[in-house]
């Protein structure tokens, strides 16, 4: 177990140096972009007196690692810095949009992973049936359609033929859960039909490889029954791919969405991310990106816990 | 054909109309029964059209930005221009006839002549905070954009005044830098909004105003929501009870929204499907004729495009009709070759000048050319169809020797890194309220935005000589003289204009739709309301 530990310890500090690099990395390539700020929120309309007057305001003038190493010094005290296109504090902005990218990310998950989990046993179970294809290809059909078509059909359908759900998912945060649940569900199965697929192809990949090895071939001359076979004895084996490829698309499921975000309106960090690179709202931009990247690394580093948790030959690496 | 098409487009909007009435006082009756007869709706309205207060209205817009702020000087779209004229007022308004009336000012005067203009504000008038409006709220609200620190986009638009003074707490008077007999109408432009002065300076971001409407929240990039001003002066303006702004950036999801019911109203319909939007009864399409223009401006500096010849040429090598027909999808006007419009005051109709690839030729030739190979940089950032337009362009041009390489740029950071930096690109410019205004901002030598880089000497005199000028037929015939120069020598192709086209469910009622800006000149929340 302390071994296990120490992993975690290390990958953390590793995770710490990775997102050190990625704010650099992110803040030299916003600056490579051409334009400004200045010049980005005045646009058609700049003269260069007023682009002088904001660059002059904001900093701008100065020398790009000066610019740099103080944000990363108000980083260190858990200071993110104000939006330089409309002076509010950055964690003000994305606090409420932070919660609501979780939120539909949690939702999407919840919804999707069992259902991908068990549609992937069920495939391997009934593998080259009838059961098997229809699954395999609905599940392909869905990730093979771009995300906004399939938002547009289900819009089509629900929101303007049927009328079961608004087709805006405007969601605030005075909203009743109840209600935040009924402006998600669209959004949410829009997200599922595109993550499913990943998940029950892998579950399904990783079952079907254990199921011919021999000691599941002795399960079932013991006389065992296939649920109880897939369940007890495959499942616990198979964790290590499975995990991998479910934390990916609950990283994408945070940091990927803004497809989905700008068809059904709704307030993610996807959307104020889009907008503060056009407008080079530096600040911002950051700790969207460092929210992002931390997502990735977290994700991944849960799926080697898991993956070494249930595989104790990683535990003892020779 | 499509000049007769483009004719009843513009009878159905009013358009032929228009003029008239701003040249003659009597014109009202000539609007009614010219206009009344191709049924316009806000025409010949009945008693049960008589606007009604009350109702919660949800406008869905595309413009919203998460970067949005309440700063005036910073207003950059429709979203925040629209939520501008909810809670704010101008010292002028351009009425949805053209005309220009007094907002918070009641009255002004040139003294002696047009080099200072003298404002008499109305009395009785307070802020949102319970201040009353005084000659300093004015004063401190123009000085937030001048000044060699100012960040605001309409810093070159208060250039011209000199200095700023009071004469009692409801006079204010503006000293110009030189004489400009249009300066009233600079006053009614978006960013000019009227805040409430503390220690001599706004707080720009208070959202503050003395509109018919409070703010009472500002989510950028999201919505903003505003309630009915008790106290709001005027009795005949501001009829909801309620407004949401919503930014909804996505065509296809405003269209949705409104046919779900879920707002009122959207802005910029997807011209592609707006036959289909026509079909559904509950929704009203309003296509209103603007005079914003599509254009491609020539750096008249660089070669080839420092010799005329090869700017008539290209003038004659682009089919307007078919740009309008195809790319706006007839939602649209022909242009001539100068960016003023028939909603000016001052608009010369000069002779339109046609597609005609054996003048172009015959340009080119007079250049000493036979062929010419010329580049043109476009982006989907200038509007939607650019691109298209631009390769349009280029067939057309083909006729006439003309090989336009059509060079596609990326839309973010277009307007600082190839606007008015390549030679030959695309542009487009909202409408001004008048003509000295336009010409000051993009023809004078000295403008910012010279985007051709024309330097006319005839023109600039004209153009300071015409602001000065009181006597209103020697003005319309500088400003004729003007349009003709800029049509005759100026380096823009200026083929269309576009028509600004928005949609709203059938219970929301309006008057006649301005053309200054979009959604009724920006002041949809104060003209319009709910039939039911």
């Amino acid at each position: 177990m302390n071994k296990l530990l120490m992993t975690v310890a290390r990958r953390l500090g590793l995770g710490l140096f990775t997102l050190l690099v990625i704010s650099l990395v992110i803040f030299l390539a916003v600056d490579m972009l051409p334009g400004d700020i200045a010049t980005e929120i005045l646009g058609q309309m700049a003269t260069p007196e007023a682009v002088a007057a904001i660059r002059d305001e904001l900093g701008l003038d100065q020398p790009i690692h000066q610019r740099y190493l103080d944000w990363l010094g108000g980083l260190m005290v858990g200071d993110l810095g104000e939006s330089l296109a409309t002076d509010r504090p950055v964690s003000a902005l994305i606090d409420d949009r932070l919660m609501n990218t979780l939120y539909l990310a949690g939702l999407a998950a919840l919804i999707s992973v069992p259902l991908a989990l068990g549609l992937g046993i069920l495939a391997a179970l009934y593998r080259n049936t009838i059961v098997d294809r229809t699954v395999s290809i609905f599940s392909l059909s869905a990730i093979s359609m771009p995300e906004f078509f399939i938002a547009y059909v289900l819009i089509l359908f629900f929101s303007v033929q049927l009328g079961w759900v608004p087709s805006l998912s405007k969601v605030s945060a005075e909203q009743s859960f109840l209600d935040r649940l009924e402006l998600m569900l669209l959004p949410a199965i829009t997200l599922t039909f595109v993550t499913c697929a990943h998940m029950m192809r892998m579950t399904r990949a990783a079952i079907i490889n254990l199921l011919s090895s021999p000691y599941i071939e002795m399960a079932r001359l013991k006389g065992l029954g296939p649920w109880r076979i897939v369940l007890k004895h495959t499942l616990p084996n198979a964790w290590a791919p499975i995990v991998n490829v479910v934390v990916m698309n609950l990283a994408y499921l945070i940091t990927g969405v803004v497809v989905v975000e700008v068809v059904f309106v709704y307030p993610g960090l996807g959307q104020l991310m889009v907008d503060s690179v056009a407008k080079r709202d530096l600040p911002v931009v950051q700790a969207a990106s460092l929210i992002f990247a931390t997502t990735y690394i977290l994700f991944n580093l849960i799926a080697d816990v898991v993956s070494i948790v249930s595989n104790p030959r990683l535990l003892h690496p020779k | 054909m499509y000049s007769k098409k483009n004719l009843d487009r513009q009878a159905r909007t009013g358009m032929v109309s228009r003029r008239d009435f701003l040249k003659t006082a009597a014109a009202a009756g000539i609007v009614a029964s010219g206009a009344g007869a191709l049924a316009v709706p806000a025409f010949g309205a009945g008693p049960e059209d008589a606007p009604k207060r009350g109702g919660h209205f949800r406008l869905g817009l595309s413009r919203g930005s998460t970067t949005d702020t309440l700063d005036p000087a910073k207003f950059a779209d429709v979203f925040m221009q629209s939520v501008g004229f909810a809670i704010h007022n101008y010292l002028t308004e351009l009425t949805e006839d053209g005309e220009l009336v007094g907002e918070l000012a009641e009255s002004w005067e040139p003294a002696p002549d047009a080099t200072r203009w003298v404002f008499h504000l109305r009395k009785g008038v307070t802020f949102h905070n319970g201040k009353s409006l005084t000659a300093a709220d004015v004063v401190a609200s123009f000085n937030h954009h001048r000044g060699e620190n100012s960040q605001s986009a309409a810093k070159g638009i208060v250039d011209p005044i000199a200095s700023i003074e009071t004469d009692g707490p409801h006079t204010v008077i503006f000293n110009l830098k030189s004489a400009n007999a249009d300066f009233p109408a600079i006053t009614s432009d978006y960013h000019m909004a009227i805040l409430p002065e503390k220690g001599g300076e706004i707080d720009p971001d208070s959202g503050i105003g003395c509109g018919g409407y409070i703010l009472q929240n500002l989510e950028p990039g999201v919505e903003a929501v505003v309630t009915r001003n008790p106290d709001y002066w005027k009795s005949d303006r501001a009829w909801f009870d309620k407004i949401t702004f919503l930014a909804i950036t996505d065509t296809a999801a405003r269209t949705n929204a409104l046919r779900t019911g879920q707002i009122d109203a959207m802005d910029r319909v997807d011209l592609k499907t707006v036959n289909l939007l026509k079909m559904d009864p509950n929704l009203e399409v309003n296509s209103v004729d603007s005079d914003q223009i599509y254009y491609f401006p020539m750096d008249t500096q660089a070669a080839p495009f420092n010799d005329n010849n090869v700017r008539l040429a290209l003038k004659h090598a682009v089919d307007r009709e078919d740009l309008v027909e195809r790319v706006l999808k007839g939602y649209g006007r022909v242009g001539n070759d100068h960016p003023i419009g028939a909603s000016y005051r001052y608009f010369a109709d000069l002779p339109q000048r046609q597609y005609d690839p054996d003048k172009a030729r015959h340009y080119l030739k007079k250049a000493g050319m036979d062929s010419l190979t010329v580049d043109l940089s476009t982006s989907s950032a200038v509007f939607t169809g650019a691109v298209d337009a631009a390769v349009l362009f280029k067939e057309h041009a083909a006729q006439a020797g003309i090989n336009i390489n059509v060079r596609r740029e990326p839309a973010d950071g277009y307007w600082d890194n190839i606007w008015r930096k390549r030679p030959w690109c695309m542009s487009y410019s909202s409408p001004r309220a008048t003509a000295d205004w336009f010409f000051s901002q993009y023809y004078s030598a000295d403008a910012a935005w010279n985007d051709t880089n024309w330097k006319n000497q005839r023109f600039n005199e004209l153009l300071v000589a015409a602001r000065a000028e009181l006597d209103e037929d020697k003005r319309a015939g500088m400003y004729a003289e003007m349009q003709r120069l800029i049509h005759d020598d100026g380096g823009s192709v200026a083929p269309a204009f576009s028509a600004y086209v928005s949609a709203a469910r059938t219970n929301v009622g309006h008057g006649r739709i301005a053309m200054n800006r979009d959604m009724d000149g920006n002041r949809i929340a104060e003209r319009w309301w709910f039939k039911d």
